[in-house]
């Protein structure tokens, strides 16, 4: 049993990984399922959101404010908030004027908004990665650390806040998209645009709504991933936007468990691959899993076929 | 569906002045930019020497933009009523001013600091100041469009034509021209103003033509075949680090390694491109995303082979054809001067360099130019208009995009050998998505298919920022508007026409 | 090999095209059930059936763009070579076993000129005559020849659907009309042994029906090929077949000349409903 404290580590370090991946990976899977697009700028909208939370974090200092679930909350709110005003605007201006155009103009378009964000953010925040003071510090001790000399397993309180916000989240966020009429209206622009405009579907709301909703979720993954590794930076988005669109494949593109599984595996793929292999290609794994993925099974693990129309 | 929406809008509130509708448009806006640059633009976050990280405030910034921006706003929206004129007007009093201001600050003027600026970044006023001049624009097109009253689809077909028939005309006139141009400039670099810099002036040449041959390259995979490749740096990356090694291990010369780096380039293509190709494009597109990365991780962590983020260094230099560029040969060789009874001057070796770019690039466009009237080409070019008809004709669309994408990543090794041999060492740093993004948005802003265009658009987003240094800080930031505004107004390019492949009449549309 | 074990199964038949059992499920639903029909060379057989009936999920079965979830497809070629379609890749139908297709709603390749559009047809020709590419490349004289022919080929068919005019033209600036023909006209353009139309009348006004009707005889009598048309139209399939498969919910209800459909009581069932009874 001397493998086991390791191992658990690893899930515990790869659960809360994989929380992250699978709330920045919901947006890539709802706009996809709604517009049938790669939204290249999610991972730029994700970083974005860690800067808001941590921005907030400071003027929180700035302001005296010292109670950390003030802290949080606040922090929750306005990131949330900013970051969707960023996922509305990127959606009005680069993606809205090219519906019905040519399947790559979006793309490029999409390409473009990324590197515009990133570069927006380099510039007026500066290049150099942002270290971040812990809020919340410590945690259980759950294994080890004896006379023995044996490996210590740690829970952070810090992973424990971010697996609970990530499942209260994600429940609320099914139940919504289950059982309000946004939710059927998203359904409907789904299955088909044009006929759900036809019923009176304000198609143009409901797409801005999804990627509202979807930068909100991103913006939640920012600001925890803002207090627990606490160093952002502006290329941040990047290669997480990266593994996020991967969880949501290997998920089903499209599916929201789908999306949240897909994260949670990604997370605990790299965790295990870092600790048992090399940690300098747990990125290489991860894209490597991506191209198995749609080689073998291109509708992922949740997804359902595609039929083609002809 | 937006303009029936705003059309809807304006006929119910016909009631409503103009002027209290666009103001609405604008205080929508204005509750937007202040959301949007509240924090990101008010507070500037850094982090000083103990790792404190601290902000300053930048309140005046967000206001500023909180102004000129819907300002802006409220000028499209009055434009869209009716009222272009005020709109124009206002387009380009802001143009001026603020470009004018911000051209001030960038030239250091001290009368920058006497004329009240609304930024204190000058490029941050320019930025702004093009913002205005696009209003302008807006204003100017709608103005027109509306004096010739709406057009019948005849009319705008006719106008298409006469467009496309420009871009056509300036096509082949600017082509031959710049391939002379391109010829000739070395040579009169020196009797020109520039001659003091004349071996700067040219090594800027050839890092242009550079991209000119990869913007070709690209544009087959892209322009023609319509795959979106975002990794295609990674077989730039392969072509280099072949030459590197093969150079520097086994003692192959420049002219033997080129065509290696180009196959095993290639063969990378046919090696990923083939578990993927056959997937939609936009799963291409983050596969190839992922690939480019994934050669660059590799490359830095694979110490033994690839020397890890040092890289590879003293890459024998480039010798012309066996005699090399040096002052004194090694025993046995003869140098390059010596052989043709002239003085050593290292600016031999730059322009020697410079004329190896040209004919590669000159060579990927004459291959793409011939492979597009083959049935290869047409093939690439329908499976970009539909991939289903295509399979129902009898085409393999898989095997089809393998060869476009194989050929592209052929033209980047080249270019890639070239880059090492130019360089002297490489590493990762040098294969960044930066790189990919950066010759994507050659393409797309060239017009994707048009020889001519991608060629403008390398002198002009990798020109501009080299003898514009200010500029090289917001070069990014110009890619990433400049590739949405594109995709926005001319989707097909600023250069765009299609010329057919093969024509019954000579010359010309029959109507 | 498969082809040959085929061969001698279903020797009997001398047909050009045989769907023997043919079902096609998606999950729950099943589209197309247990069909069985013929279809001759040199014939026109019409495939009818009210909307909703199966009738293009049994033509993207036979031209490959789904697989069947039961049943088998034959194509007997010429020369007497068998192909199995349903075990065949979806292009290889349109390459080796020489089954052309038109779409509902035309796909054509609408940025390229109406004759680029026939040239592409000819690819896998051509292919081989530019040497893969590298023949091509060099300028071979071969390489030139079998592009001039393939060109003649190309604007004989486009003189025959009356668009020569406007070789030159985007095929998607042509008319609605035109572009229909030109789909034929591409299909054609691949030496098929089997022409599958789909709904090719649809939009059509009546003048351009009945040319488009003289035009498929043309091709029948003429170039001597089967051709397989759906039509959703009676008087179109009624007027130019030579055998018609009616389908109605995804069953095949009647099998025979147009004379006998005209009469068959469940093909007027299925297209007038239980209005017989009043």
């Amino acid at each position: 049993m001397d493998w086991f404290p390791y191992f658990l580590q690893q899930l515990i370090n790869g659960l809360t990984l994989g929380s992250v991946y699978g709330l920045i990976a919901i947006g890539y899977t709802m706009v996809y399922g709604i517009i049938g697009m790669v939204n290249f700028a999610h991972g730029d909208i994700y970083m974005i959101g860690a800067f808001q939370a941590m921005i907030m974090l400071l003027v929180c200092g700035a302001l005296g404010i010292t109670w950390v679930p003030a802290i949080l909350l606040l922090m929750l709110i306005v990131s949330v908030v900013l970051t969707s005003a960023y996922g509305w605007a990127v959606e009005r201006i680069a993606y809205r004027p090219l519906r019905g155009s040519n399947r790559l103009a979006p793309l490029i378009s999409a390409i473009g908004m990324s590197i515009l964000l990133e570069n927006y953010v380099q510039l007026v925040q500066g290049p150099r990665p942002k270290p971040i003071e812990p809020v919340i510090r410590g945690g259980f001790q759950l294994m080890g650390g004896g006379s023995d000399n044996s490996f210590v397993v740690q829970l952070g309180y810090m992973q424990i806040v971010i697996v609970v916000i990530t499942i209260v989240l994600m429940g609320g966020f099914a139940m919504a998209i289950g059982n309000t009429s946004l939710g059927r209206q998203q359904r409907a622009c789904e299955q088909d645009m044009k006929m759900a405009s036809l019923l009176g579907v304000n198609v143009d709301r409901t797409i801005s709504l999804t990627f509202v909703l979807g930068a909100g979720l991103a913006a939640v993954a920012g600001m925890m991933v803002t207090l627990y590794y606490g160093n952002n930076d502006f290329f941040m988005g990047f290669v997480a936007g990266i593994k996020a669109f991967t969880a949501a494949v290997l998920g089903g593109i499209g599916s929201l468990p789908g999306a949240m599984l897909g994260g949670v595996l990604i997370g605990l793929i790299e965790a295990f691959w870092s600790a048992y292999f090399s940690a300098e290609y747990k990125d290489v794994a991860a894209f490597g899993i991506l191209v198995l993925v749609l080689i073998f099974r291109p509708t992922g693990l949740l997804g359902r076929p595609e039929i083609e129309k002809v | 569906m937006t303009d029936a929406v705003m059309q809807r809008g304006a006929a119910a509130s016909k009631a409503v002045s103009p002027v209290v509708e666009a103001a609405k448009e604008a205080m929508v806006t204005v509750v937007l930019v202040f959301l949007l640059s509240i924090y990101m633009i008010g507070f500037q976050t850094q982090a000083n020497q103990g790792q404190q990280l601290s902000f300053s405030t930048h309140i005046l910034d967000v206001v500023w933009a909180c102004i000129l921006v819907p300002a802006g706003r409220f000028l499209i929206a009055l434009d869209r009523q009716g009222l272009s004129k005020p709109a124009l007007l206002g387009g380009l009093v802001g143009f001026v001013y603020l470009f004018g201001i911000g051209s001030l600050g960038l030239a250091e003027s001290l009368s920058y600091d006497v004329i009240p600026h609304p930024f204190d970044e000058p490029m941050v006023n320019i930025i702004f100041g093009l913002g205005a001049l696009y209003v302008a624009g807006v204003a100017y097109s709608s103005m027109r469009s509306r004096r010739h009253g709406t057009m019948t689809l005849d009319q705008r077909e006719a106008r298409e034509q006469s467009r496309a028939g420009w871009a056509r005309r300036m096509s082949s006139i600017l082509g031959p021209f710049l391939v002379g141009i391109a010829v000739v400039l070395p040579i009169i670099v020196p009797f020109s103003p520039w001659s003091s810099a004349t071996r700067q002036v040219t090594e800027t040449l050839t890092l242009i033509l550079t991209y000119v041959m990869l913007g070709w390259g690209l544009n087959i995979v892209v322009g023609l075949a319509g795959l979106l490749d975002l990794g295609y740096v990674a077989f730039y990356a392969v072509g280099a680090y072949t030459y590197a090694k093969l150079a520097t291990e086994f003692g192959f010369d420049f002219w033997e390694c080129l065509p290696v780096a180009g196959i095993i380039a290639a063969s990378f293509g046919i090696v990923l491109g083939f578990p993927v190709l056959r997937l939609r494009g936009d799963y291409l597109a983050i596969v190839t995303l992922g690939f480019g990365e994934m050669i660059r991780i590799i490359l830095i962590n694979w110490q033994v082979f690839t020397g890890g983020p040092n890289g590879i260094g003293s890459i024998p230099r480039i010798d012309f054809f066996g005699l090399p560029f040096e002052r004194t040969a090694p025993p046995g060789h003869t140098t390059f001067a010596q052989f043709f009874h002239i003085d050593f001057a290292t600016s031999q070796r730059v322009m020697f360099l410079y004329y190896v770019i040209l004919v590669l690039a000159l060579i990927t466009n004459f291959v793409t130019i011939r492979l597009r009237r083959l049935p290869i080409g047409r093939a690439w070019e329908a499976l970009r208009e539909d991939e289903t008809a295509c399979r129902a004709l009898g085409i393999n669309p898989t095997n089809t995009k393998l060869t476009a994408f194989a050929m592209g990543a052929m033209f980047a090794g080249f270019a890639g050998s070239f880059f090492a041999a130019r360089q002297g060492f490489v590493s990762p740093e040098s294969f960044v998505f930066i790189e990919s993004a950066q010759i994507l948005a050659i393409v797309v802003l060239g017009g994707m298919g048009s020889q001519v265009g991608v060629a403008l658009a390398a002198i002009l987003l990798v020109g501009l920022p080299e003898v514009m240094r200010e500029l090289s800080l917001y070069r990014m930031l110009f890619y990433g508007i400049c590739m949405v505004m594109i995709m926005l107004l001319r989707p097909r390019g600023l250069l765009a026409h299609r010329e057919p492949t093969i024509q019954y009449k000579r010359r010309g549309y029959s109507k | 090999m498969n082809a040959a074990t085929a061969a001698s199964e279903t020797a009997v038949s001398s047909a050009l095209l045989s769907v023997e059992h043919v079902t096609m499920r998606f999950g729950g639903l099943v589209a197309v059930e247990d069909v069985t029909f013929e279809a001759q060379n040199r014939q026109i057989t019409g495939v009818i059936g009210p909307n909703g009936a199966g009738k293009t999920t049994l033509f993207n079965c036979i031209t490959g763009f789904y697989k069947p979830t039961v049943g088998r497809i034959t194509l007997r070629q010429g020369n007497g070579e068998v192909m199995l379609l349903e075990q065949m890749a979806g292009y290889l139908i349109g390459q080796k076993a020489k089954v052309a297709r038109t779409f509902q709603n035309i796909r054509l390749f609408p940025g390229m000129s109406a004759l680029e559009n026939l040239m592409v047809a000819q690819h896998n020709k051509l292919m081989k005559a530019s040497g893969f590419t590298f023949l091509g490349l060099l300028g071979a004289p071969s390489y030139r020849h079998a592009e001039a022919e393939a060109k003649e080929k190309a604007v004989k068919w486009l003189d025959r659907v009356g668009l020569l005019s406007l070789a030159d033209n985007p095929a998607g600036s042509l008319p609605y009309g035109g572009q229909r023909r030109l789909e034929i006209a591409r299909a054609m353009c691949t030496d098929p042994v089997l022409l599958c139309l789909d709904e090719p009348a649809a939009g059509l006004n009546p003048r351009e029906s009945a040319e488009l009707n003289q035009l498929l005889l043309e091709i029948r009598d003429q170039v001597g090929i089967g051709i397989l048309l759906i039509e959703h139209d009676m008087s179109v399939v009624m007027g130019i077949s030579d055998h018609i498969v009616v389908l109605d919910y995804g069953r095949k209800i009647a099998d025979g000349a147009p004379a006998q459909i005209r009469q068959d009581p469940a093909v007027i069932r299925a297209y007038l409903g239980e209005e017989e009874k009043d």
